[in-house]
């Protein structure tokens, strides 16, 4: 708490100080703004809000599976509720939470730039993504898809009586949201840094942001490019994917994961970049391996290209290409594994404060490598035959995006906080809800795997009674869960009225972010900064020499 | 993409410059992998159905098909003509340049156009003129070709209206912003073009 206390004597002068928050008046001035850190907040409402919507869904899915029966939900019902969840989870709030929320806030600021590369397009990208998130509200009401977020043909193409087009045209409208930012991220990476910040100065989080947003350019147009066929399929029932005519189904999949295994990185990148600023102002230290945690984010974008082919192991691949994938597979844990040691030796023999964003990113840790190896094993050839298609896939996957990502989103939000409202929030109740969050994720999705080995199949919403006990076990965490995530929601906005203000860096930590004031100015810098050290110089008053710093060439700028 | 002047995160107008190309090439680097959704498709096609995929290959009007790469080969030629006279400070040739070259790209989508009407003359599109339509790849071929024809077309459409907007008339003294713009504009009717060159041999060639 010691490096807390010395904010505490800030005055309350929030209103006086001018800032990006109280620069324009109205609502006129956030909806036509090209401040990417009003836009990062509109996102933040947008995908809190999406965020809600589909977590409904994951209620009424789990208060079904509370007996075997179908007594809550009809058949169609179910297949409709797993569908919205996985859809609006996925593509409007996963894969947009961490990078167009706080990549957009505070890559500018990072790297000590006034804005992103393009402030137009940024805020384009924010109408394009609400566009696509409306139209799926539309299809919620309508009475929604069944396909699953998958969309796999020929289901989705021809027998689905459902708002097929709908959704496809929704997930086919943020793509371009997620790449224009992706698009924007890259360039302001590129070209906006300030004088001095080199590419061995760039923040952790920035690189592993630069790694999701190559994804983004590249693996989302080809699920464009898809869903069009498919839309096209099925509006004029004659298509490439038609096995009738000799099409090919499973060619659907390969272009599908093409891009949605690429996906799984860019849900998990951020969160990486996330866990890595959290741990190393945590422990206030410098990190370890500085190089190594920045190439591992390129080498996993890099090899998450090649893996797709592990989601088809039973649909009628080539074993030998089933062999290749899943060798792949298993290399891609290699990069994840040194991003984990890294983390683990910044911590060994550092100054830790057990304080909230702290142990979110402890959380993320643990659950990661439970999410990450599970994923090994799913990437044998063998055991994949056994436990394909079955709860041990639902909980693996949810171990890497609700324990990895969300704690990691959630981590994001309380480190961060201070620095967006410029107010402090509750530190107890911060770690209230993250041991809330980390007890009630394990609580629901542990028993899944369990579920899963046995042979329940996903999907499923009637089941053989003997899996009843593990079911409700899941439900009742999957309630503590919820409560997790709800209780930030009251604290938090408690704080915008009631938190002492912050001073520019409440945490003692690192980074041009926290030489601002807190909430920043509009243009973030009033003279762009000399960047003269590169990041994580820890304890902030030595100033030994920067590790790796001597392979640096100076930057034009 | 490109502003009319100096805009917020930059202090220099190179470094801008160099963004708004950054930009646009990263951009064309996300069109390229639309289009090789379409690539593969045809890949797929061609490996699993390797006769019906030549036959029906063969009953493409490939003259028409090759006078349209001349065509848009030729336009591709102009606009870098055009940007070079624009460097040059030579606007009012710049000018016709871009008018040939918008000609071009407008007899492009003509003559494609007509093939299509030939096409539905002819019975083979599918699901509305089928009747001439021998079996199941035949018809995947079609679906194939007028998807990537149809998606190269609305890019075509894109650059035209594009390049159109680079002949405007605007005022003077323009020339070294304009020639960034009319760059970024020109690599994207380039990449228009290549994607062209590759989908011709794909579709009409494979023989």
């Amino acid at each position: 708490m010691s490096r807390r206390t010395s904010q505490d004597a800030i005055p309350d002068t929030r209103e006086e100080r001018a800032s990006y928050l109280n620069a324009g008046q109205g609502l006129g001035s956030w909806l036509l703004t090209h401040d990417h850190k009003r836009i990062a907040l509109l996102y933040l409402i947008s995908i809190t809000f999406f965020f809600a919507v589909a977590g409904c869904a994951a209620a009424l899915i789990r208060a079904d599976l509370l007996t075997p029966e179908a007594d809550l939900l009809s058949n169609e019902g179910y297949n409709r509720a797993f569908s919205l969840h996985g859809i609006i989870m996925v593509w409007f709030f996963l894969i947009p939470s961490i990078p167009n929320v706080f990549g957009n806030f505070l890559i500018p600021l990072m790297i000590g730039a006034r804005d992103v590369a393009f402030p137009r397009l940024n805020l384009a990208s924010w109408y394009i993504f609400m566009a696509g998130g409306l139209l799926t509200l539309a299809i919620v009401v309508m009475g929604g898809v069944d396909t699953g977020w998958t969309f796999y043909t020929p289901y989705s193409s021809t027998y689905s009586n459902a708002y097929v087009i709908g959704a496809l045209a929704a997930v086919f409208i943020s793509g371009f949201s997620s790449i224009l930012t992706g698009l924007n991220f890259i360039v302001t990476v590129h070209k906006c840094r300030a004088p001095g910040m080199t590419w061995g100065r760039l923040p952790l989080f920035v690189w592993s942001h630069y790694a999701t947003s190559v994804i983004f350019v590249l693996a989302t147009p080809v699920l464009s490019i898809t869903l069009l066929l498919v839309a096209l399929e099925r509006i004029f029932g004659v298509g490439i994917f038609d096995p009738a005519l000799g099409g090919d189904p499973l060619l659907f999949q390969h272009l599908f994961w093409f891009y949605s295994h690429p996906a799984v990185y860019i849900m998990v990148l951020p969160a990486m970049g996330v866990v890595t600023e959290l741990i190393t102002a945590a422990a206030h230290k410098r990190v370890f391996g500085y190089w190594f945690i920045a190439g591992s984010s390129i080498a996993i974008a890099v090899i998450g290209f090649l893996v797709w082919g592990h989601h088809m192991f039973v649909a009628g691949q080539s074993p030998y290409a089933s062999a290749v994938f899943s060798f792949l597979s298993i290399v891609v844990a290699v990069p994840s594994a040194i991003k984990v040691y890294n983390w683990t030796a910044t911590l060994h023999k550092g100054e830790i404060l057990l304080d909230g964003p702290f142990l979110f990113a402890l959380a993320f840790i643990g659950l990661f490598v439970v999410g990450g190896l599970t994923g090994l094993m799913l990437a044998m050839l063998a055991i994949d035959v056994h436990v394909h298609d079955t709860y041990f896939v639902v909980a693996h996957f949810h171990y890497i995006m609700v324990g990895g990502t969300v704690s990691a989103f959630f981590g994001a939000l309380h480190y961060w906080w201070p620095k967006i409202t410029g107010r402090l929030h509750s530190d107890l109740w911060s770690r209230v809800s993250a041991i809330l969050i980390f007890g009630g994720f394990n609580m629901t999705f542990f028993p899944q795997f369990l579920l899963g080995y046995e042979g329940m199949p996903r999907r499923y919403h009637v089941y053989d009674p003997s899996f009843q006990v593990l079911n409700v076990m899941s439900s009742v965490g999957a309630s503590i869960l919820g409560l997790g995530y709800l209780l930030p929601l009251t604290y938090l906005l408690w704080s915008l009225r009631y938190g002492k203000p912050a001073g520019p860096n409440p945490w003692g930590a690192t980074g041009l972010e926290w030489s601002v004031a807190s909430p920043p100015p509009k243009h973030n810098f009033e003279t762009i900064p000399l960047v003269a050290t590169g990041p994580y110089r820890y304890p902030l008053e030595a100033d030994a020499p920067d590790e790796g710093e001597g392979e640096k060439e100076a930057e034009r700028v | 993409m490109s502003e009319r002047a100096l805009h917020d995160p930059f202090t220099r107008l190179d470094r801008q410059r160099e963004a708004d190309r950054l930009g646009m090439l990263l951009f064309l680097g996300s069109e390229v992998m639309l289009f090789g959704g379409l690539f593969a498709a045809a890949m797929v096609l061609r490996l699993q159905h390797s006769h019906d995929y030549i036959a029906a290959s063969k009953e493409m009007h490939y003259w028409l098909g090759g006078i349209n790469t001349a065509v848009l080969l030729t336009s591709s030629a102009l606009v870098a003509g055009a940007l070079e006279a624009t460097r040059a400070g030579r606007a009012r040739l710049s000018g016709w340049l871009l008018g040939f070259a918008i000609a071009l790209g407008l007899a492009f989508l003509a003559i494609k156009g007509t093939e299509y009407a030939i096409e539905w003359r002819e019975g083979v599109v599918p699901r509305f003129s089928d009747a001439k339509l021998h079996g199941g790849p035949h018809e995947l071929f079609m679906v194939l070709y007028f998807c990537a024809t149809g998606l190269h077309a609305l890019h075509v459409t894109g650059g035209l209206t594009l390049l159109g907007m680079m002949i405007w008339p605007k005022g003077a003294a323009r020339a070294e912003r304009e020639a960034t713009t009319l760059g970024n504009v020109a690599l994207y009717w380039h990449l228009v073009d290549l994607i062209w060159i590759f989908l011709y041999p794909t579709l009409y060639l494979a023989r």
